[in-house]
């Protein structure tokens, strides 16, 4: 198991230096002069070339990308050539509500995700199974944007249950950030009426980022269960009198989220891309509104650390899968 | 004869599927009574495993449809029983051993946690206390011991992937005599194993037959593991039975062309000049079968009669039955 966890990490760190590469080349092919931008409109050469030397900008790109790499190990993403804030500060105030967010959508996609692809497998092809299928299809097939319109109509302007947008309201005092998590931060400062005023605003954006996540994880799961609910060892287990709970729950379920796994890592980065949409529509303050703002501007430091933040959770939440893996299949412990 | 453990009467089967319905068991008639070995040989896809499943309600309906006939196990129709008494069966009266322990074993569980769950499972069917797992365990540490496991508490612990092929089975066979069954149906039990484990398996499960009073049904395509191990056998082609007879006198002499074709297919050690013969032409589709006598497109003496009307099982001598229009008692093997 040691074997196996050090060598899920190793891979990790490779693939994390692979991402550090990717996000300084898209930054240095993209069409843009950070200098001249800085320097605005108004700039003469000699002023622009001054920036241009300030930033290292002149450096051959090897020389560049020393100096980035060798920041990024300091914690140092450089800053925001429109504002001048570092991208570190703008980072650790942003990517907390993004986190939330995803985690939230996560959780309602496992949440029903999972039980509602085990009915449906219980019930293939019966009138169930049709049911969870529309609903699936419908959470692939909407644009999330859209139905991020739909639900603010429905329940924030026609019903008032639910608030538009936003992530508290305006007239709250924002607390004093512990996690940068909302609901762990008021949870832990004991003060309910901040927690139940931030879930209310999380309720809609995350149940529209969650819907594609979880119509994916129920489809998996049920074709999965489908799969080992027919295998030679469920056959045996009924035969030898194991309760039939058990033979779903555990016998076919532990074979089942094997695969139902593997589709959670790659919808959690999908999400913490997607998240731009649903932050836009629901005026969320995280990283993809911030991304987006500062790829409009030109303004390269921003996206490249937003890219980096991004991918990098993918990576943990990918490498969290595969050690999963490992906890629930013997097989590839003992390889 | 006592009145019989199983007795399955008229028994037809067909699986629905999109290419139209398969017409897998076709009026299956058999008896066994309680002690009694019976060994059903058949080539792969005759319905054999399908046949033994039914007995527990294995098969998944749908696709599986029940046409006709009946199971009675103690008297009691198994097709006709609530979900609840099939249940108490499984595993406590009738237990099965399967064909390849490398897919019959859940691969993500423990030894341990695969004999608990049975063992547990069999006590709450029957609806009284259902013992602890460390109670379970101990009951399936017995066991592995008795079917000559050694070190059966750090076996408990293992995956089924760091077993040998051989342990596996004998891991099968352990689970299969958790509820203390009396009747064993073992589905190809050796096949999925190298010749010499073959012969320690079987040897296991003739021990375990005479120790614990068994009634088996043993299942396979090879009629020489049949033959080492049951007294009385069944030749199954196409879904149907074809023939039925005590095992000695069966493979002297054959009655149905069918057995006497897959007899004639053994090699003879003895006479190693006489090259083994192979029944022409191939199994039949199970979605169209041949009408009347479901061998007739294979057989030598086929004739008109056989086309149109099926051949019913019928006692030519005592204890042996054939389902065939032209057997007679007198027939010899080629």
């Amino acid at each position: 198991m040691l074997t196996y966890i050090l060598r899920r990490i190793g891979l990790a760190g490779l693939m994390l230096f692979g991402l550090v590469c990717l996000t300084f080349v898209i930054a240095n092919i993209a069409p843009s002069d950070p200098a001249a931008l800085a320097a605005g409109p108004d700039a003469g050469r000699s002023q622009i070339e001054n920036l241009r030397r300030e930033y290292g900008l002149d450096r051959p790109l090897h020389e560049q990308f020393v100096r980035y790499v060798t920041d990024l190990v300091q914690l140092e993403f450089g800053r925001s050539v429109a504002t001048g804030r570092a991208v570190g500060t703008d980072l650790a105030r942003y990517f907390p509500a993004t986190l939330e967010l995803c985690l939230v959508a996560m959780a309602i996609g496992l949440l029903f995700g999972v039980p509602l692809g085990i009915v449906s497998a219980l019930h293939k092809d019966g009138p169930i199974d049709h049911v969870t299928r529309i609903f699936a299809v419908s959470g692939v097939a909407l644009p999330p944007f859209w139905f991020g319109l739909l639900l603010q109509l429905a329940f924030a302007a026609w019903l008032g249950w639910l608030p538009t947008s936003g992530r508290l309201s305006v007239f709250t005092e924002p607390m004093e950030p512990i996690t940068g998590l909302l609901l762990v931060d008021s949870l832990l400062a004991g003060n309910g009426s901040l927690f139940l005023e931030a879930a209310s605003y999380i309720a809609l954006p995350a149940l529209v980022l969650s819907f594609p996540c979880l119509a994916q994880i129920l489809r998996v799961n049920r074709s999965e269960m489908v799969e080992a609910l027919r295998a030679d060892y469920i056959v045996a287990a009924r035969a030898h009198g194991v309760r039939q709970r058990r033979i779903v729950v555990v016998h076919a379920l532990k074979n089942a989220m094997l695969p139902t796994l593997a589709i959670i890592g790659l919808r959690w980065g999908w999400m913490m891309s997607s998240t731009v949409l649903v932050e836009t529509v629901f005026d969320w303050p995280g990283t993809g509104l911030y991304a987006v703002s500062s790829a409009i501007a030109g303004d390269f430091k921003p996206v490249m650390g937003v890219t980096l933040i991004v991918g990098l959770n993918f990576m943990i939440a990918n490498l969290i899968v595969d050690l999963l893996y490992g906890v629930l299949d013997p097989r590839l412990r003992s390889a | 004869m006592t009145a019989p453990l199983l007795e399955i009467r008229d028994y037809r089967l067909a699986f629905d599927t999109f290419d139209g319905t398969l017409h897998v068991l076709d009026g299956i008639d058999m008896a066994v009574a309680p002690g009694e070995t019976l060994g059903i040989v058949g080539e792969t896809g005759c319905g054999k495993s399908v046949l033994a499943r039914s007995i527990l309600r294995l098969n998944p309906m749908p696709p599986a449809r029940v046409v006709s006939g009946e199971i009675r196990f103690r008297g009691a129709d198994v097709l006709a029983l609530p979900p609840a008494d099939i249940r108490r069966l499984r595993g406590a009266a009738v237990a099965m051993v399967f064909q390849d322990p490398a897919t019959y074993l859940n691969p993500l569980l423990t030894v341990a946690t695969q004999m608990e769950d049975a063992i547990r499972g069999q006590d709450a069917a029957k609806g009284g206390p259902v013992r602890r797992r460390a109670a379970a365990r101990d009951v399936a540490a017995e066991l592995l011991a008795a079917v000559g496991l050694p070190e059966p508490r750090r076996l408990l612990a293992s995956y089924p992937h760091q077993l040998s092929g051989g342990m596996r089975q004998r891991v099968l066979i352990a689970m299969a005599l958790v509820g203390d069954p009396s009747l064993l149906v073992a589905d190809e039990p050796t096949t999925a194993l190298d010749v010499t484990v073959q012969a320690q398996v079987l040897a296991l499960i003739a021990s375990l037959v005479r120790e614990r009073g068994l009634t088996l049904i043993l299942i396979s395509h090879d009629l020489g593991v049949v033959s080492a191990s049951c007294a009385r056998v069944a030749v199954m082609y196409a879904g149907t039975v074809v023939e039925e007879a005590p095992t000695g006198p069966l493979l002297e002499r054959p009655l149905h062309p069918y057995s006497q074709g897959l007899i004639a297919a053994v090699p003879d050690l003895d006479r190693p000049e006489v090259r083994p013969k192979g029944i022409p032409g191939s199994i039949p589709s199970l979605l169209d079968p041949p009408s009347g006598c479901r061998f007739h497109p294979r057989c030598e003496r086929a004739t008109e009669r056989c086309m149109v009307e099926k051949p019913l099982l019928r006692e030519l001598l005592p204890g042996r039955r054939v389902a065939c229009h032209h057997a007679t008692a007198g027939d010899s093997p080629q």
